[in-house]
Parts: C-alpha cells; sequence; structure tokens
C-alpha cells in the first residue's frame, strides 16, 4: 500500500492520473525525497530497525528469553547490554522485541490507516444522511477516552496478540478518520470530481482511483502517525501487563523490568534499551512524516528559510509565501 | 442556544454508547470472565449479592433487551454493584474515595503544563528565530517520541532512587494522618512532584506549539499593525491583542486535557503506585474486579464528556461568531 501511494504522491490535483504519464512525478517525488536529509536519516533509522527485527533469528538464534549468564549483571564485553534479574540477554531481548513491536505497529496502522480511508472516502462522496452518521461514531470514539477504554477491552478479551492487534484498531482509527475525511470534502467540491459524476463513473472508482490519489501525502502523514500510536500505545498496554506476556516485545521487556524491581536494584540497563528502541522509531517515522510533507508541499520546498522547515514551521512559511 | 443543545444530544449519545459498550462487553466476551470471577470469589458473597452482581453482569436467563432496561435503570439511580477485590464496599464508595486523588494530580499537572506552555509559546511567537523559539520546539518534539511511562520510569529511578529527592510512590506517607496540618500537606506535595513533573514535561509541547502556531497568524493581522502604530507598549500587544485572539484553540485543548485527566493520568498512577481512579482501574482489571471496572470506566467517561460540554458553553460565551450561527 505504501508504494501504491509513493506512486501516486507526485501528481497534480485537478487531472486523472491514469490519463498523465506517472513516471515523470514519480521520479520528481523519489528524488526530492533522496535528497531531503530527513528522510535519508529517518529512513536509515528504520531501515537498521527492520533489518535487525529480520536478522534477529540469526544475530541472536534460539528462545531469547532463555537465561543465558547470572542475574543482573552490568553491560560487559559478553553481554553487551547486560543481564535481567533473570539473567536473561538484554540485547537479545531487545532485537527480538522488534519483531513484535514492529509487526503490531505496522499492522495497526495500516488497518487503521484503511479503515480511516474508507469511512472519510465514504463521508465525503455521499455527504448527507451517510456523513452524519459516520461523523457521529468517528465523534463519539475519539471522545471516549482512549487508555481506559484499552484497559478495559484488553481485560475482556483473552490475551493475546491479535487482542493487542485488535484493540489498538478499535481505538485508534477514529483519529485518521477525521483527518482523512475532511481532507476528501474538500478535493470532493473540485470540478474535476463532478465531471467524473456527470461522465457516470461509478461512487468506487471515483472514490479510489479520481479522489483518493490526490490526498496521498494526507494519508501517508496519518498512515505514519498510526504506526507510531500503534508502537507506542502497544509498548504501553504491555507495561500496564495487559498483553500477550510470553511474547518477547519492547513494551514486555519494560513490563518485565518493571516487575523484576530493575528499576529500585538501580539496574539502568534493563529498561533503557527498549524506550530508546520505541523512542528512535517515533523520531525516525516523524522525521519521514515531515520530509513527505516538505516534498509534496511545493510552498513548503521553494521558499528558504533560516531554519529547517519541519511541520511546526509550516504556518510561518505559508504566511511570507502569502505576503 | 442550538449550538449547546446539538452538543448535548452529541455527548448524551457518547454517553448511552460507553454505557451500552459497558453492557456489551461481558455478556458477548468469549471464556466467560464473569464465570470465572465468581468461583473465585463465591465464597465471601452473600447469595442476593451474587444475585445482584449476576444481574449487572449479565449472567442471566432473562432476554437481553429486559437486562438492558435493568442495566440503564441500575446505573442512573447509581447502583454499580459491590467492589469484588475490596469486598463488601460498593464501587460508587471506592471511586468517591480515589477520584480526589486522581483530580489533585491530572489538575495540577494540567494547569501547570497550559500555563507554562501557553506563554513559552506566545514567547517563541512574538519573537519568531528568537532562542526560545528555534531551541525549544525540537527538544520537546523529541522528548514527545518517548513512551510517557518510560520517561517517568526514567525519573523516578533518577530523582527518587539515585538522587533520592522525592519520595517515589504513593500519595503520602504511609502512617500520616490525613488532615489539613502544614505536615500532611506539605508530604503531599512532595509526593506530588514527581508524577506531575513527568506530565508537565510530555505535554508542554503540544501546548507550546499549539499556541505559537495559531499567535504567528494572528500576529500578521490588521489590528496588530493598528496597535503598534498606535504606539502601544510591546507587552500590551502581545498579550491583550495578539495572545487573546490566539486563545480560542488553547480553550479547546484545555477542556480536552480537562477531561483527560480523569483517564489519562492511568499510567503515571501506575508508575508511581499513586492512588487515584487509574491505579484502581488497573487493579480492578487484575483482580477481575469486573463490577469496579465498569463503575470506573463510566465515571471517567462522564468527567471527559461534561468537560467537554463545560468547554462548548464557555466557547460561547468566548467566540461571537459561534452565537451569531
Amino acid at each position: 500500500m505504501a508504494t501504491a501511494i509513493l506512486q501516486q504522491s507526485g501528481t497534480t490535483p485537478g487531472k486523472t492520473p491514469a490519463a498523465k504519464p506517472k513516471t515523470k512525478p514519480n521520479r520528481s517525488f523519489v528524488h526530492g525525497l533522496a535528497t531531503n536529509k530527513k528522510a535519508l536519516v529517518g529512513m536509515a533509522v528504520m531501515a537498521v530497525f527492520i533489518g535487525l527485527a529480520l536478522l534477529a533469528p540469526v544475530l541472536f538464534p534460539g528462545d531469547p528469553s532463555r537465561i543465558t549468564a547470572m542475574a543482573s549483571l552490568e553491560p560487559d564485553a559478553d553481554h553487551w547490554l547486560g543481564t535481567t534479574a533473570k539473567g536473561q540477554d538484554v540485547l537479545a531481548l531487545t532485537v527480538h522485541g522488534a519483531r513484535s513491536s514492529l509487526l503490531v505497529g505496522l499492522t495497526v496502522g495500516f488497518a487503521s490507516t484503511f479503515i480511516g480511508i474508507l469511512v472519510g472516502l465514504a463521508s465525503a462522496y455521499f455527504g448527507r444522511f451517510i456523513d452524519e452518521a459516520l461523523s457521529l461514531v468517528t465523534n463519539v470514539f475519539l471522545l471516549l477516552p482512549g487508555l481506559p477504554l484499552l484497559v478495559i477491552l484488553a481485560a475482556f478479551l483473552p490475551p493475546g496478540l491479535g487482542t493487542v492487534i485488535l484493540v489498538l484498531i478499535i481505538t485508534g482509527w477514529a483519529g485518521s478518520a477525521r483527518v482523512l475525511r475532511s481532507q476528501a470534502l474538500s478535493i470532493r467540491s473540485k470540478d474535476f470530481v463532478a465531471a467524473a459524476v456527470v461522465s457516470g463513473e461509478r461512487a468506487g472508482r471515483i472514490m479510489f482511483r479520481e479522489i483518493l490519489p490526490n490526498m496521498a501525502s494526507i494519508v501517508m502523514g496519518t498512515l505514519l502517525a498510526c504506526v507510531v500510536y500503534g508502537i507506542g500505545a502497544q509498548a504501553g498496554l504491555e507495561f500496564l501487563g495487559l498483553g500477550d506476556v510470553s511474547t518477547v516485545s519492547w513494551g514486555n521487556n519494560l513490563f518485565w523490568a518493571g516487575n523484576e524491581g530493575a528499576l529500585l536494584t538501580g539496574s539502568w540497563w534493563v529498561f533503557v534499551p527498549s524506550g530508546v528502541c520505541i523512542a528512535l522509531v517515533a523520531f525516525a517515522l516523524a522525521l519521514i512524516n515531515y520530509a513527505v510533507d516538505e516534498v509534496t508541499n511545493p510552498r513548503l520546498r521553494k521558499i528558504k528559510t533560516p531554519r529547517p522547515a519541519t511541520a511546526e514551521t509550516l504556518a510561518p512559511i505559508e504566511r511570507s509565501a502569502a505576503k | 442556544m442550538r449550538f449547546i443543545l446539538r452538543r448535548l444530544g452529541f455527548y448524551l449519545i457518547a454517553f448511552w454508547a460507553s454505557i451500552t459498550l459497558n453492557f456489551l462487553l461481558p455478556r458477548f466476551m468469549p471464556g466467560d470472565p464473569v464465570s470465572r470471577m465468581f468461583a473465585r470469589s463465591q465464597d465471601r458473597m452473600q447469595p442476593e449479592q451474587i444475585e445482584a452482581l449476576r444481574k449487572l453482569l449479565g449472567v442471566d436467563d432473562r432476554p437481553i433487551w429486559e437486562q438492558y432496561v435493568d442495566y440503564m435503570h441500575n446505573i442512573f439511580t447509581g447502583q454499580m454493584g459491590v467492589s469484588i477485590s475490596r469486598f463488601p464496599t460498593p464501587v460508587t464508595e471506592v471511586i468517591s474515595a480515589q477520584i480526589g486523588w486522581t483530580l489533585l494530580l491530572g489538575g495540577t499537572a494540567l494547569v501547570i503544563a497550559a500555563v507554562v506552555g501557553n506563554l513559552l509559546g506566545i514567547l517563541a511567537a512574538w519573537r519568531r528565530g528568537g532562542a526560545i523559539d528555534s531551541a525549544l520546539p525540537p527538544v520537546l518534539v523529541f522528548i514527545g517520541s518517548f513512551p510517557y511511562f518510560w520517561l517517568a520510569m526514567g525519573a523516578l529511578y533518577l530523582f527518587g532512587v539515585v538522587l533520592g529527592w522525592f519520595p517515589i510512590r504513593h500519595a503520602f506517607t504511609d502512617g500520616l494522618e490525613p488532615g489539613f496540618t502544614w505536615e500532611f500537606i506539605g508530604d503531599v506535595g512532595a509526593h506530588l512532584v514527581l508524577p506531575a513533573l513527568t506530565i508537565v514535561l510530555v505535554s508542554i509541547g503540544g501546548w507550546m506549539l499549539g499556541m505559537r502556531n495559531t499567535m504567528i497568524a494572528t500576529n500578521s493581522e490588521d489590528y496588530i499593525t493598528m496597535a503598534e502604530a498606535k504606539g502601544l507598549r510591546p507587552g500590551r500587544i502581545m498579550l491583550r491583542y495578539a495572545a487573546r485572539n490566539a486563545m480560542l484553540p488553547s480553550v479547546t485543548s484545555f477542556g480536552m486535557g480537562l477531561g483527560f485527566v480523569v483517564g489519562g493520568a492511568l499510567l503515571t498512577e501506575v508508575v508511581f503506585a499513586y492512588p487515584g481512579v487509574g491505579y484502581q482501574l488497573l487493579n480492578a482489571v487484575q483482580g477481575l474486579d469486573y463490577p469496579l471496572m465498569q463503575g470506573l470506566f463510566l465515571t471517567i467517561t462522564a468527567a471527559v464528556l461534561l468537560a467537554n460540554f463545560l468547554v462548548d458553553i464557555l466557547y460561547v460565551r468566548l467566540d461571537p461568531r459561534v452565537r451569531s450561527n
């Protein structure tokens, strides 16, 4: 899905994407990302983590949670990140943890973005009653307190990785639906959509071939935000002991660190790595998000600012462009 | 008035949805968690209490709509059953004993974060490209990337365990008599510092950036130029002209924040074993205390909805555009 979005991103609004050769805008988008420092740093960090996650069984063969050494060893040559209070190798736990955390984060991200796209597009295209109903449901889900709802749902459903994913999707889709709906609404009112309606195109085709490609950069931003949400919320849920405690993931590593009193005994090396990994992934995804913004938004690209243009400096740039 | 009624209707629907969710969850979940709970604690309860809880949680042979009507009736008359883990205290009593601590912790953190964050945002927007504007946002965004509970654990380790500056758990020292004495208030304050500080640290960035971005837009309005031309003092223009007109989004966030004070402090309360509703919710989950869980969730939801409704009313007062429509 991500590649589809990347390919579509360069097409300009107002033209039917199919009618235009895709190679040129496509190349400029890829070129833009490839020359953007933020994107490069972000993608490099993500590549390292995905590589580690894929190579984990090769780098650290066997069950990472088996006991291999003395308990609570400080980092040294044999165990680069020390050992836990049970005597497990922290580095192995951290590298293996990337698998479950990234898997859940990506699954939750793609699924909630997908639901968001469906709801947002249907809302914007059909309008009226369907829009009212879908907006109502979205707003109710946005307003229900997320963390307590997560806890309650996790408590009632049988524990397991599937439950964690399901619960995170239930609490995570509404935010993306709202963002995508408002963007889809503004595109819905454009002339080329009206032309497509008049020429008798089917609803599905208009929604997915006419409207969707023109909001690709917002979809991309939403997707990245949803992945970050998924990774963070999974870690929080597991830290509370409501995940599947038998899997190795960053959240569970932190849960066990708290449970075994790593903080009180001063074993900082047990809880630092997993937290730093989550933060690095979240930060890398945020960087990619800023970069996509810069590349797809011509206003951000052309004007030179003394400071690096990030999302939070978007407003001043728009203003100076308007002057 | 129409606006208020519309919003009220929406909040009522939202509340109805959360009650219905509460009603459906124990009835349609696989594995029958409620029976497990009864098996664990049956011998301690009176037969009529068991009967009442069975009805509340849906271990019941009556048709579902009849259960539903009954459930609604119980909720609105405040009958939420007895807590299992704190048997035989009624759920409402457990919640009212804990909600004060949550309000204290969340309220303090929210007010500090909102005031300081907005002030920083105003200064950053007023001196664009200055020290505050260029140094703080990236740092705050980076801090915001860390999982919240992890930062709390770090603060607990550094300031509580290594340096020993602050107490690390509970809301006050065990054995101290609660009351309005200086000793007790000071003790509560000392216990409040670390949990409140960590919430402020992660939430201040959002306040600052939000305020900064809106105020940059107001800064370019004609009435600012006019105020400058009139020769007003810069401080007055900044606060009374620019910041005042940029406040509205912050008011909305404050309402959201006010609601999430009740539920959002869950992770903080867990890390610091702070005796609020969030900590209690987790305890209820771990102790399979379903009546207490449901009561807590409804209380939290009601608080969120109420706070948002109050902000809507305030909004009508603040923004004439809403009134005229």
